[in-house]
């Protein structure tokens, strides 16, 4: 397994075995502030197609505001964000936040919620369902859809969300803290769950997490943002191979990456 | 578990042990006292004959007066609670109205709708219908913003946001609104009904009945008047689980 930890200035592409993966999302000069208060500034950053990225940095950094600003939940003050050059409504794309109780329809069937977001393509039911059952089919879900959410458990009704959020085909999913809700042996499934469908399916992922293990475990890349104004503090890739399984954690490469996220990290808290 | 459905019971059955020992031992005028028995006796005739009609024209007033106000006031409750400043802008008004006992409104109405059935009803609608308008209004203003936000990102117009996650969301509010209403309604019919020349509903048959003397009779429509209010309450509450079986998970 080979790790490349190396900080770069943000933007600027790393060189990675000579070939740099396409850059799926790329964003340029981000500004953002909430009264005043500067979240983002001139914030460059490019997202490799495919891939799947985690954010991690300290609380109240804007890891929460940086995903929702690419996903247009919140409007940006100035920039420019583009998707392979298309703009965020020329694509599909997916959401799990984390409250999985608060976003889902309780007032559906867990089957119904899976297919609300086909209504606003204007599918024909037939299609709808039948894209809902190949979706189920392909990521081998036994789950009873006809329950309702608050019939499920916690993981369950999050596995919900997900599948809610990759009916469309999304070409970006982006998940807020999707575990975080959960005790920690749901987690684990999920990290699997999550895992095998990013395995499947190819869709580039963009995770927030408070959860450095987490965080580094599902990457192929780990963001690491810095203390407000949020700047890009490292960038590093995980090679490791996947599938990744709990051995995957004790491995030295792991290890020596995890050590190291946790220290710029940590360099990042000490500075504020 | 099976046992605990019958705890309901030891209250009226004590109710009526303590009612038998008043009447017993005289502690009040037998007159103004009759015994259960000649009470439960006069409403089972009664509901037969007078009684029964006088409690048909009640649920009928009270069935019309809700409906009325549910009509006008849920459109206009999703309407108000979907832009918050509008409905700040109206809040003080309905807070105050909402705040006025509706009796000091009979003269009004009796002056605007003369002295037939309808202003009773009208009466009635009126008070229920802001009851029904500000828990409808709150209950679309407190959609839960994650929901409005997911339904958003999955491409929802704005429209399709308020009919596919506001109005749902404010189903539960909605109903406590109606429950609260139906319950304003009736009381309002029924002083209606004692004061502005009546001639049948719950209110009058107790009226009369007080008028003549007529003690089991009064007690009787005073069951008649409490069995209804308690039935409607539970009848929306029923609605209501099956409607909104999310409500409150
Ligand atoms: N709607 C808002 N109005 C005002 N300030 C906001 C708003 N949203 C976020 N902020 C502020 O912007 C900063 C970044 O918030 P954000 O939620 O993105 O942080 P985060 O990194 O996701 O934090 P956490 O680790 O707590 O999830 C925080 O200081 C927060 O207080
Ligand atoms: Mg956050």
């Amino acid at each position: 397994m080979k790790v490349v930890p190396v900080s770069r200035p943000a933007g600027a592409p790393v060189s990675l075995k000579g070939a740099e993966p396409p850059a799926h999302i790329t964003i340029r000069g981000l500004s953002k502030q909430f009264n005043g208060a500067v979240v983002y500034d001139k914030f460059d950053l490019d997202i490799p197609r495919g891939k799947f990225v985690s954010v991690f940095g300290p609380n109240g950094c804007g890891k929460s505001t940086l995903i929702n600003m690419i996903a247009g939940l919140i409007p940006i003050d100035a920039g420019e964000i583009l998707f392979a050059g298309k703009t965020l409504s020329q694509i599909k794309f997916g959401y799990v936040f984390q409250n999985y109780r608060e976003a889902l329809f309780p007032w559906l069937r867990s089957i119904d919620n899976i297919e609300y977001p086909l209504k606003h393509m204007n599918l024909p039911k037939a299609e709808r369902r039948a894209k809902v059952e190949r979706l189920v089919a392909h990521l081998g879900v036994k789950i009873d859809l006809q329950r309702y959410p608050y019939e499920l458990s916690g993981g369950q009704q999050q596995l919900i969300s997900i599948m809610r959020a990759l009916v469309v085909e999304p070409e970006v999913l982006f998940l807020d803290e999707p575990f975080s809700a959960l005790d920690y042996e749901m987690t684990l499934f999920m990290r699997q769950q999550l895992q095998r469908i990013f395995a499947e399916t190819g869709t580039t992922m963009v995770l927030v997490s408070h959860d450095l293990e987490e965080a580094v475990y599902l990457a192929d890349r780990i963001l690491l943002l810095s203390r407000r104004p949020a700047r890009v503090a490292d960038y590093p890739w995980n090679e490791a191979p996947r599938p990744r399984t709990d051995a995957t954690l004790s491995e030295a490469g792991f290890v020596q990456l995890k050590a190291h996220c946790l220290e710029v990290f940590q360099r990042e808290v000490r500075k504020g | 578990m099976k046992r605990d459905s019958f705890l309901p019971l030891v209250g009226v059955v004590g109710l009526i042990v303590v009612w038998y020992i008043a009447v017993w031992v005289r502690i009040v005028d037998p007159v103004l006292l009759p015994s259960p028995q000649a009470s439960f006796a006069a409403l089972v005739k009664g509901m037969g004959g007078k009684l029964g009609f006088d409690f048909f024209k009640t649920v009928e007033r009270t069935f019309y007066a809700t409906a009325i106000a549910a009509v006008i006031a849920i459109p206009l409750g999703v309407f108000l609670g979907a832009s918050e400043k509008l409905y700040r802008s109206v809040e003080f008004v309905i807070d105050f109205f909402r705040s006025t006992p509706a009796s000091a409104m009979f003269p009004l109405f009796l002056v605007l709708f003369g002295v037939g059935n309808w202003t009773k009803i009208l009466v009635a609608a009126f008070g229920a219908a802001l009851v029904i308008l500000f828990n409808v209004a709150y209950g679309v203003m407190n959609a839960r913003k994650t929901r409005l936000l997911a339904a958003k990102v999955m491409g929802a117009s704005r429209l399709r946001v308020l009919t596919d996650v506001m109005l749902l969301e404010s189903l539960p509010q909605t109903f406590v609104g109606l429950r609260n209403g139906v319950s304003l309604a009736l009381v309002i019919v029924v002083v209606a009904e004692m004061f502005i020349g009546s001639v049948d509903g719950l209110g009058h048959r107790v009226f009369e009945a007080q008028q003549l003397f007529d003690m089991p009779d009064m007690y009787a429509a005073i069951f008649a008047a409490g069995a209804l209010g308690y039935g409607l309450n539970l009848l929306f509450l029923l609605i209501e689980k099956r409607f909104v079986h999310w409500s409150g998970k």
